[in-house]
């Protein structure tokens, strides 16, 4: 068995942003384990000050490039529950539309492009262009399909533009809407293709009990605004953000990290499934029960197939909107937007997580303060947390150095943490 | 690569990223329809963010991001000495994008707003031209890949890119795009450089000005022109400075 291991992966491939794994094994125990957040500093809440109610959901998009929607929806929605704002029931089916098609591009991104090389063997999915064309094409339609519904609907995948203070600024044709519509449909059995794909995948048999947190659905899986529940029987309204997150400082990173019941918690695809797995639609309720993930899952490798599981619950109800939709193609997407001076938060269940922004606005509609939580953030130190439990275990199996640091990667990978968000 | 019987060069790339969102970067792994063309056309030797792949023996490196700390100094000086041709891609890179919005912030106390008693190492942002030379300047925020495709192709068969003289304007009045400026909204369209089609007019809502300027803005008779119709000194500032492409301002 293999007692001694000096471990460090700097600027760790195929995760969005700039963290460091650290594993140090002496006598067959670990002496050192870790994941450091190493990005640098952007201080977003501070440039928000004094902004523009319009300029806050462009400006905070710019947070992520990855779920540039989400943050753009959290903003908007923390803007108007300050200003005590409702907005017609067509732009809050848009805006779901909008993030279905996020979750989609996101999560297939990371199944194929960030995790998949890890089960296939490869370094990335850019060998497989020769070796294995099917799953470069799979992949390419898949997340194409996300990419076009988001700029469907959002006017761009990446930093949208039509989701404003007030609604939604421009409604698709009814000729996109069926394109979409019908592709949607064909996708159904392309996602049968990836649960094929997935189920082959030999995830690590790996457990570290943990508390998820989400939002709490109520008719509806849910993904925009409402309350928080977790795992441990944790349970906050919206507003009562902070006192789900508590956001403290670790020395050696430059994100904060966050508790709640226990010293870590987690956010994302397995978090959202382990407390809402009764509202799942059929379809994807079954794939989570072929791939053998109930709540509650504390495998955090399992967060890989969750997300598969909510592409197939994403795709239905995408669906399912484009037919509402088409059926009140001419109703107001938009409402007058009066400032006023107050605050308000907007939670919204993104790819990797639940994200909170919270704003202070004074009479004008410029903005007093700021504050963002990250769900990556919230990940990170359930993730510093995994790790020990992680190398300990396959240690002392008598795992080598090289499969050591290849199941660190994946797990941090697993997790599909989103760094430059984190350190916004 | 061959194209019309003759063979190409396939550069040897590598994508890195500095402080960003990594959006643009993420943009080479988009429009999907194309995707298969574009990664065979050239031979991408590091992308951290997709691939654990990492080779040194790169011709072009493409650059996103502002820089704003020390270690990333030294990191972007490395790349330009290893690259034959430096890229910058995105607003960020060009001009130091959104995250150039925090020189206007004290440094120490944005610090200590956010991380208190500990505070992290960090410089003014600065773009990346203002370290390292930088070869071409691809603006955008995002980038647009359809643009990124058409540099690329430039580059392989040895042909100067030139980027659009017009601004955003035309590509609205191509479009038949409502002119958000008659609606009643801040826009940037006339003096910010074209070539992204419009989409954010076209999605209802004015521009921007992520590209930076267009080629000689008529910045006088825009703000005289923006003057006229109510929008004061204050809007007109957030916006300019909101990318930071545009140094001239009311």
């Amino acid at each position: 068995m293999r007692v001694n291991l000096d471990l460090g992966i700097d600027h760790l491939s195929r995760i969005e942003g700039h963290g460091n794994i650290r594993i140090r094994v002496e006598e067959g125990k670990v002496v050192e384990a870790g994941w450091d957040v190493v990005e640098p500093p952007r201080f977003f809440e501070v440039m928000l000050k004094g902004k523009h109610y319009t300029s806050a959901g462009i400006l905070t998009a710019r947070i992520c490039g990855i779920c540039s929607i989400g943050h753009c929806l959290a903003s908007i929605r923390a803007t108007e529950q300050a200003f005590g704002l409702t907005v017609p029931p067509a732009a809050a089916k848009l805006r779901l539309l909008a993030k279905h098609g996020e979750t989609l591009q996101s999560h297939w991104l990371h199944l194929f492009f960030l995790a998949a090389p890890d089960f296939l063997g490869v370094p990335s999915v850019l060998p497989l262009l020769e070796s294995d064309p099917g799953i470069i094409h799979l992949a390419r339609r898949l997340r194409g399909l996300g990419n076009r519904l988001s700029e469907a609907v959002a006017g761009r995948t990446t930093h949208p533009v039509s989701l404003q203070v007030g609604g939604v600024s421009a409604m698709p044709t009814k000729e996109k809407f069926v394109a979409l519509r019908n592709e949607l449909q064909l996708s159904l059995e392309e996602i049968n293709a990836a649960v094929r794909l997935c189920a082959g995948f030999a995830i690590p048999a790996f457990a570290r009990e943990t508390e998820f947190v989400s939002l709490q659905g109520d008719a509806d899986y849910p993904w925009i605004g409402g309350g928080m529940i977790s795992t441990d029987g944790v349970k906050q309204p919206e507003e009562e953000y902070r006192a789900m997150t508590n956001e403290y400082l670790d020395s050696r990173n430059t994100s904060k990290w966050c508790r709640l019941s226990r010293p870590s918690f987690a956010v994302g695809a397995l978090a959202r499934c382990n407390n809402n797995y009764h509202l799942l639609h059929p379809e994807a309720a079954a794939a989570a029960k072929h791939f053998g993930l109930a709540p509650v899952c504390h495998n955090p490798f399992m967060n890989n197939l969750a997300q598969l599981v909510e592409c197939i619950h994403v795709s239905h109800d995408a669906i399912r909107l484009i037919d509402e939709l088409l059926q009140d193609h001419s109703a107001p997407t938009m409402t007058r937007v009066t400032p006023r001076a107050g605050r308000g938060v907007g939670a919204v269940e993104v790819p990797r997580g639940i994200l909170y922004h919270s704003y202070c606005y004074d009479r004008d509609g410029y903005l007093v303060s700021a504050d963002c939580v990250i769900p990556t953030t919230q990940n990170n130190a359930n993730i510093h947390l995994d790790l020990p439990v992680l190398v300990q275990q396959f240690a002392a199996n008598g795992t080598n150095d090289a499969e050591l640091a290849r199941l660190c990667a994946m797990l941090v990978r697993s997790y599909d943490p989103c760094v430059s968000c984190s350190v916004h | 690569m061959r194209y019309l019987g003759i063979d190409n060069d396939r550069p040897r790339i590598a994508v890195f990223d500095f402080t960003s969102c990594e959006g643009c970067e993420l943009q080479l792994a988009n429009k999907e329809e194309s995707l298969p063309a574009f990664l065979s056309a050239v031979e991408i030797v590091q992308f951290r963010e997709i691939s654990s792949a990492v080779a040194d023996d790169y011709d072009i490196a493409f650059i996103e991001g502002a820089i704003s700390r020390s270690d990333e100094v030294t990191s972007l000086q490395a790349i330009r000495k290893q690259a034959k041709l430096l890229v910058a891609l995105g607003s960020c890179a060009c001009f130091g994008g959104v995250a150039r919005l925090k020189n206007a912030c004290n440094a120490d106390e944005a610090n200590r707003e956010v991380y208190g008693d500990d505070p992290k190492e960090t410089l003014p942002v600065r773009p990346v031209h203002e370290v390292v030379t930088v070869d071409l300047k691809v603006p955008g925020c995002p980038v647009n890949k359809g643009e990124v495709e058409r540099l690329v192709q430039h580059l392989i068969w040895h042909l100067p890119y030139r980027f659009p003289a017009y601004p955003v304007c035309l590509e609205c009045k191509q479009l038949y795009t409502v002119c958000r400026f008659d609606l009643g909204e801040l826009c940037l369209g006339a003096i910010t450089m074209g070539g992204c089609n419009a989409i954010c007019p076209a999605g209802g809502l004015g521009c921007w000005g992520c590209r930076g300027p267009a080629a000689d803005p008529n910045y006088g008779e825009f703000f005289t022109l923006a003057r006229e119709k109510g929008f004061t000194s204050r809007e007109m500032n957030e916006r300019l400075g909101f990318f930071g492409g545009f140094e001239v301002l009311p």
